[in-house]
């Protein structure tokens, strides 16, 4: 048997998510990475470094620089006449790709998987997160999306080759016209090894910056957010960790000011260790909390970052 | 321009779902039900378009159990037009789902069709790709704003790292984020005279669309429990723990 990747990167770099998605992908025989983009020769390299990889097919184009749908589903459905299964991970660019590659081939696609149980059988999330369902494809080719916290990255001590493949051709009815993205010297939230998160107690922008940012910056963590904070204006969205923003599983997540609604919940549960700071000792998130400290953030926060 | 807009009836939001002993799903007998919320951020913003003149009519559908049909006049509250019931048994796949909605867009030919982008229930994140799909139509994933001009629809889609702009050649398919915007209440006066808008019923085997489910559910199980943590009395003593576990 054999199964496409599909790499996610930014043309510069490879996301790590790729060889995460690797990993659960074992299971499926041979494995080969799709990289499609614009310039992106460096990342095809990069993947052809990715242990237990068989082979990089390495597509350049302009449709493919922000590899928008339409484009990426024109390229990966033909080449699944090779491949019993397609693994992308669950990144927005996965989400966006998988379930219209699915829909072409016509089968129901698996999202989102946390364990892969045999090559019909998965396990993955529902009702956010607060059960895990087992399902069984009855579909001759299988379409994946990979939760990426949920599995290890692939080392990269592998060699294989990269093959050049045509872009698809175009026209397509969808193009790319701007992107604002933000900039942060800080880790990747979702691949993190430390994560410190703020929520709506923290009260204004200025004072998430002035609470979160030096505890992160001491502690070499990503900040998060919650839904609250982030609807406030606090912090951006992209920072936004649950159901419906980014699902993490760091080695520490500190929620700073967060009642720990289930949406949050969603996206952090499966953290190595969850600090809370709150005042409140009745709110949710000290049910999950491994250390819990009822107290006043703006006192507690400070306190903290001069004492790690 | 004419709008379909797909809901969906869930579990309410704020309901902490409990997982059957015997391990066959999520009970929901008894539990409150609502409109999903990705769905009725789909609705609020299909009535948007039509107060800026944009959209001339706004076709809800929902597909499921007879129930769904409170979830359809929700929608003709908020401001929709008139509603297509499609009633099938269990829960229908978004493969199928969105097999159904393609025979329903063939039919009411709309020029964009706004759907949630998740239902909360399932947590797929399928549909409205695989309806664009079958369509061959664009789509605009993840929105935190549309803007609909010169027969282009303008996307710009919430993304790992920031925001993104499409721009899709009409007609499309856009499903909303959480951003987008935020719903209204249905007023009393609406929510009376959505009960002489006109639903539509029809049935899921009428479409000659196969909704036999292609994944089998084996079991359904209770996520691992976290071991109950302690509290601490100061900061002080929290990062010596911190330590002693070596988080720090």
């Amino acid at each position: 048997m054999a199964v496409l990747v599909i790499a996610d990167h930014n043309n510069a770099s490879l996301n790590d998510a790729t060889n995460k998605t690797v990993t659960a992908a074992k299971t499926f025989g041979e494995i080969d990475v799709l990289v499609a983009g614009e310039g992106a020769g460096a990342v095809a390299e990069a993947a052809a470094k990715i242990d237990g990889v068989r082979k990089v097919l390495h597509a350049d184009g302009a449709p493919y620089k922000t590899q928008l749908a339409e484009a990426m589903e024109a390229l990966v459905t033909p080449l699944m006449a090779n491949y019993d299964a397609v693994f992308a991970p669950a990144t927005t660019t996965g989400k966006n790709i998988a379930p219209r590659i699915a829909a072409k081939l016509d089968v129901m696609q698996l999202s989102d998987i946390t364990a892969v149980v045999d090559t019909d059988t998965f396990e993955r999330p529902i009702y956010a997160g607060n059960a895990i369902q087992t399902v069984k494809s009855s579909d001759a080719k299988k379409v994946v999306t990979v939760r990426s916290t949920a599995f290890e990255a692939a080392a990269d001590t592998g060699s294989a080759s990269v093959e050049t493949i045509d872009a698809a051709a175009g026209p397509f009815k969808s193009s790319f016209v701007s992107e604002d993205l933000s900039v942060s010297d800080r880790p990747e939230l979702t691949s993190a090894k430390r994560i410190v998160s703020g929520g709506r107690a923290l009260g204004s922008e200025e004072d998430f910056e002035k609470y979160m940012f030096p505890l992160a910056d001491k502690l070499g963590a990503a900040v998060g957010a919650s839904r609250a904070a982030v609807d406030a204006g606090y912090a951006p969205n992209d920072y936004q960790v649950g159901q419906t923003g980014k699902v993490v599983a760091p080695e520490l997540y500190i929620a700073v000011g967060i009642s720990g609604a289930i949406q949050h919940l969603a996206g952090m549960k499966d953290s190595k260790i969850i600090v809370a700071i709150n005042k409140d000792e009745e709110a949710p998130i000290f049910q999950i909390a491994d250390y819990g400290l009822v107290a006043d953030l703006f006192s507690a926060v400070p306190e903290l970052t001069d004492a790690v | 321009m004419k709008v379909l807009v797909p809901v969906k009836r869930v579990i309410d939001y704020n309901v902490k779902p409990r997982v059957k002993p015997d391990q066959t799903g999520v009970d929901l007998a008894n539990v409150k039900m609502s409109m999903n919320p990705f769905c009725e951020i789909a609705v609020e913003e299909a009535v948007r378009l039509k107060e800026k003149g944009i959209v001339t009519e706004i076709v809800v559908v929902s597909i499921g159990v007879a129930q769904a049909q409170e979830t359809l006049r929700t929608a003709l509250a908020m401001g929709a037009d008139r509603g297509i019931l499609i009633t099938a048994e269990g829960d229908v796949e978004p493969l199928a789902v969105a097999k159904i909605l393609k025979a329903v867009a063939d039919e009411e030919q709309p020029g964009l069709i706004l759907l949630g982008k998740q239902a909360i229930d399932n947590d797929n994140n399928q549909t409205g790709q695989m309806l664009a799909a079958l369509l061959d139509w664009p789509q605009g994933t993840f929105a935190s704003e549309v803007v609909v001009e010169d027969g282009k629809v303008n996307v710009t889609r919430e993304i790992d790292g920031g925001l993104q702009t499409v721009a899709l050649e009409g007609p499309a398919v856009v499903t909303t984020d959480l951003r987008l915007n935020e719903p209204r209440y249905a007023s009393l006066p609406n929510i009376m005279k959505a009960k002489k808008k006109p639903i539509d019923t029809k049935e899921a085997a009428s479409f000659g669309v196969d909704i036999s489910p292609r994944l089998t559910v084996l079991k359904v199980t209770e996520p691992a429990e976290r071991e109950a943590g302690e509290k601490v009395e100061d900061v002080a003593t929290l990062v010596s723990k911190l330590k002693a576990a070596g988080a720090l």
